[in-house]
């Protein structure tokens, strides 16, 4: 099994948010950045899928030269090889035709990509992607056996969970719950040595169109000051849901 | 040219988001000097939308298509769309709506905005304001192409009341095998309990609750509200609630009316998350908690005593305000 891991190169999850160039652009000065929790989790079950059953994995990402740390932590961790689309992400579309280029010529099974990424919360390149490859598509899923060339995988729903059986090529919007929190991998001191030999391939990005462009960010109003009340005093505070803030 | 949105509903029911989207699709229509038709699944009776302005409702009557199929659907509201000649298209934020979209989006080689939070600025440039950074920020975001698709936020537009037809045409789109190629086997859902994307009320617990066996006194609490249980990540991560209640940046989010936070310190993770909710309610032992700085109201002391005589008192408040 060919399984290709796609990697989004996010601000880290305590990263103050500001923006620069008149609001266009986000501020990356004195940021950190790490893969995408949500791919963390499709990493680590293609992970499992290569040691169980032998499949290959590699990882992709499509953006700048800055992106390539995050694409060696993913190789640490035990990719085979990690494929960079030398161009920066524009928006949700244009990443997915991107991704889909290098997919469809490299002929994977089963495709993974987080099903939201923490920065721009777009939730849309996973289903873009298996509809440009006219692959099977499963979103919010969190759990995938396979057997062959079928998939059986569950997915989160609202209030609940589904089981769906499938097959290949299959792309999954993976999430948190798809491996368990304490089984996700970090890359050891062997893995960063090794990461080092294994390949990073730069590929030169596909003409596309970007359909959605940003004409500027901003920022929530700050918040006012908290009403504290005492805590002999819980009727003060019903009455302040009920007759302020109308919620009760 | 009328403006499609997919209304869902559940159990012969419309959701309270369908509902919201079809008060914006409404809006959105004026903007666009048009009307609104909705889609509908094996739905009996759609009259519930003649209060949110929609003038008509193209209802689909196949069995092949009574538990959602992503693939299938997307492939009728394709047609649906195509059929209304429709620029702009309209779908909530739920799981099944964020499952379609994108597909949709393709197949109508549409631009897709998701969590959205308001009305377009204009007809054209079409820019709608979503959230970003997971609730840090916002973006004012651009729809380039002909035409557009909206993934409204939950909770974020409210239900407007309109008056429209609503009136029903049974639609036949042509469905091919293709769309059948991901198969439900089973699915495990709880009945009759509201759940964290659907609800006004969550009531949420955190570490300070020190053990799952202490999580009684929270479910009391959400069950006199009415309310969906959540919880933060380490309680989930140690395993004292299902995965399914972790709402944060990495878990659910939540956009409730109210949020209630007990024995949470207030992490940015979990801010981050629960941003949504319009009014949020801390209580907790610690006064240095920093989420005691992004709250709304706050009770600081022993959750163990707070919680249970809260909802006493808001027992005594329901009976009297009955």
């Amino acid at each position: 099994m060919k399984i290709l891991v796609c990697i989004s190169h996010v601000p880290d999850t305590t990263s103050k948010i500001n923006f620069t160039d008149n609001n266009t652009k986000f501020d990356t000065n004195g940021v950190q950045f790490v893969i995408n929790p949500n791919d963390e989790f499709g990493l680590t079950r293609a992970m499992w899928f290569k040691e169980k059953q032998g499949a290959t994995v590699d990882v992709i990402n499509v953006g700048g030269p800055e992106t390539e740390p995050t694409l060696r932590k993913a190789l640490a961790i035990g990719a085979d090889s990690a494929i960079r689309v030398n161009t920066p992400a524009t928006d949700g579309f244009q990443v997915a035709k991107q991704l889909a280029k290098v997919a469809k010529d490299g002929e994977y099974d089963l495709i993974i990509a987080g099903r939201e990424s923490i920065d721009y919360n777009g939730g849309m390149v996973p289903g873009m992607l298996a509809a440009l490859l006219h692959a099977n598509f499963i979103n919010t899923c969190i759990g995938l056996e396979v057997e062959g060339e079928k998939a059986t995988a569950i997915r989160e729903i609202d209030g609940g969970k589904e089981t769906l059986t499938t097959s290949f090529p299959l792309v999954l919007g993976a999430q948190k719950g798809l491996v368990e929190e304490s089984d996700l991998r970090i890359p050891n001191m062997r893995g960063i040595m090794q990461a080092r030999k294994k390949p990073l391939n730069v590929v030169e990005p596909v003409e596309t169109a970007t359909q959605t462009s940003i004409e500027k960010f901003d920022k929530p109003a700050p918040k006012g000051a908290i009403k504290l009340i005492d805590a002999d005093n819980l009727d003060e505070l019903i009455n302040l849901l009920h007759n302020e803030a109308k919620v009760i | 040219m009328s403006v499609l949105v997919y209304t869902e509903s559940e159990e012969g029911k419309f959701k309270k988001a369908s509902l919201e989207v079809a008060s914006y699709a409404k809006e959105v229509a004026q903007i666009l000097q048009t009307t609104v038709t909705a889609v509908t699944f094996n739905t009996k009776d759609a009259s519930e939308l003649k209060n949110y302005g929609v003038d008509r409702v193209l209802n689909i009557t196949n069995e092949k298509l009574g538990n959602f199929n992503a693939e299938a659907y997307a492939d009728v509201l394709k047609q649906a769309a195509e059929k209304e000649g429709s620029q702009v298209v309209i779908l909530s934020q739920s799981a099944n709506s964020k499952y379609v979209a994108p597909l949709l989006a393709i197949h109508l080689n549409a631009g897709y905005a998701s969590n959205v939070v308001g009305l377009p600025e204009s007809a054209d440039p079409f820019t709608v304001k979503r959230t970003a950074f997971t609730n840090k920020a916002f973006s004012h975001t651009k729809i380039d192409t002909a035409i557009k698709i909206i993934g409204l936020s939950n909770n974020s537009f409210g239900l407007r009341e309109n008056q429209g037809d609503a009136s029903v045409e049974e639609f036949s789109p042509t469905l091919s095998e293709a769309d059948f190629s991901v198969n439900v086997i089973s699915v495990d859902k709880a009945k009759d309990k509201v759940t964290i994307a659907d609800a006004d009320i969550v009531v949420s617990g955190g570490r300070g609750l020190k053990g799952p066996e202490n999580w009684a006194m929270v479910e009391e609490l959400a069950d006199t509200l009415g309310a969906a249980l959540a919880c933060s990540k380490p309680v989930s991560d140690m395993g004292w609630r299902p995965h399914s209640e972790h709402v944060g940046q990495t878990g659910k989010p939540v956009a409730s009316n109210l949020y209630i936070a007990i024995g949470i310190s207030g992490a940015i993770q979990h801010l981050a998350g629960v941003n949504a909710s319009k009014v949020k309610v801390v209580i907790n032992n610690d006064p240095e908690a920093p989420f005691f700085k992004a709250a709304d109201y706050g009770v600081v002391g022993d959750a163990f005593e707070i919680v249970p005589k809260l909802t006493e008192k808001l027992k005594e408040f329901k009976a009297k305000n009955a």
